[in-house]
């Protein structure tokens, strides 16, 4: 199938590198956005794992663990490399991975750029991606686009 | 938001399925379609109308033959999503990493 131009994201963060860095991961159920959690009890905490092949994760409130993805390489405080392997079904598979670039660049002290690139998501279009697998769950398609639509509703962020 | 309730319906029926299976795999016209699977001829059009009104296949004219293939629109309305995903994650990520830490 034909190439999809990937999502590309650019933030400057009054911050240091190092604690952008920090932040982005081990810190980052303080940040994760609650509303798209894929479990089926509410979002208790978000964990990415803090090295190469570290678990990328959640925990619902009842105790059950829901996989985003994982670690494919670990730069502090430069590059971070993400599996993304949530389908468009919105659960996650194993056999499925799009990659999450993330970059931190210091532009002063207290000053980083974070640039973010989501890509291969032409793998949303391979049957193994998304259709299969939305046909068989119980809100498939269906589930994302309200989803969609919620964050949809939200004003533009700047940055 | 239409367009993708109806796609997820659309690929409810196992023939249908079957035949966008196909076309993910490769580009293919209604006679070859058909060769390969155990339904008429008539009956794969019909799947196909179906599949091109949900938006999932697009077709092409090639020379004389009418080329079915996967639409790219279902990816997009994924790439949509993942778009206003980051951005409204990048924010909340912005707040965090400003955030004096105690």
């Amino acid at each position: 199938m034909s190439s999809v131009e990937p999502v590309r994201k650019q933030i400057v963060v009054d911050a240091p590198q190092e604690r952008a860095f920090r932040v982005f991961t081990a810190g980052i159920d303080r940040w994760w956005p609650r509303e798209h959690h894929i479990g089926k009890s509410p979002l208790k905490r978000a964990i990415l794992e803090a090295q190469p092949g570290g678990r990328w994760y959640s925990v619902s409130e009842d105790g059950s663990e829901c996989e985003v993805g994982k670690v494919l390489s670990w730069e502090p405080p430069r590059r971070l490399l993400l599996a993304w392997q949530i389908t468009a079904a919105w659960q996650y598979d194993p056999t499925f991975v799009t990659e999450v670039e993330v970059t931190f660049t210091a532009l002063g002290p207290n000053r980083t750029r974070v640039e973010l690139e989501h890509r291969d998501l032409e793998r949303y279009g391979d049957k193994a991606g998304a259709f299969r697998s939305a046909v068989d769950s119980a809100g498939g398609w269906t589930k994302i686009v309200d989803q969609f639509g919620k964050i949809a509703e939200l004003p533009d962020s700047t940055g | 938001m239409t367009n993708a309730s109806l796609s997820f319906a659309a690929l409810g029926d196992a023939t249908r399925l079957q035949i966008f299976e196909r076309l993910a795999r490769k580009p293919s016209s209604v006679g070859k379609l058909a060769e390969r699977m155990a339904v008429t001829r008539p009956a794969v059009s019909q799947h196909l109308k179906v599949l091109k009104g949900a938006g999932l296949v697009a077709v092409s004219q090639e020379g004389t033959r009418r080329i079915y293939r996967v639409d790219q629109r279902g990816v997009e309305v994924m790439r949509k999503f993942l778009d206003r995903f980051w951005d409204q994650a990048l924010a909340a990520f912005k707040d965090a990493a400003e955030e004096r830490e105690a």
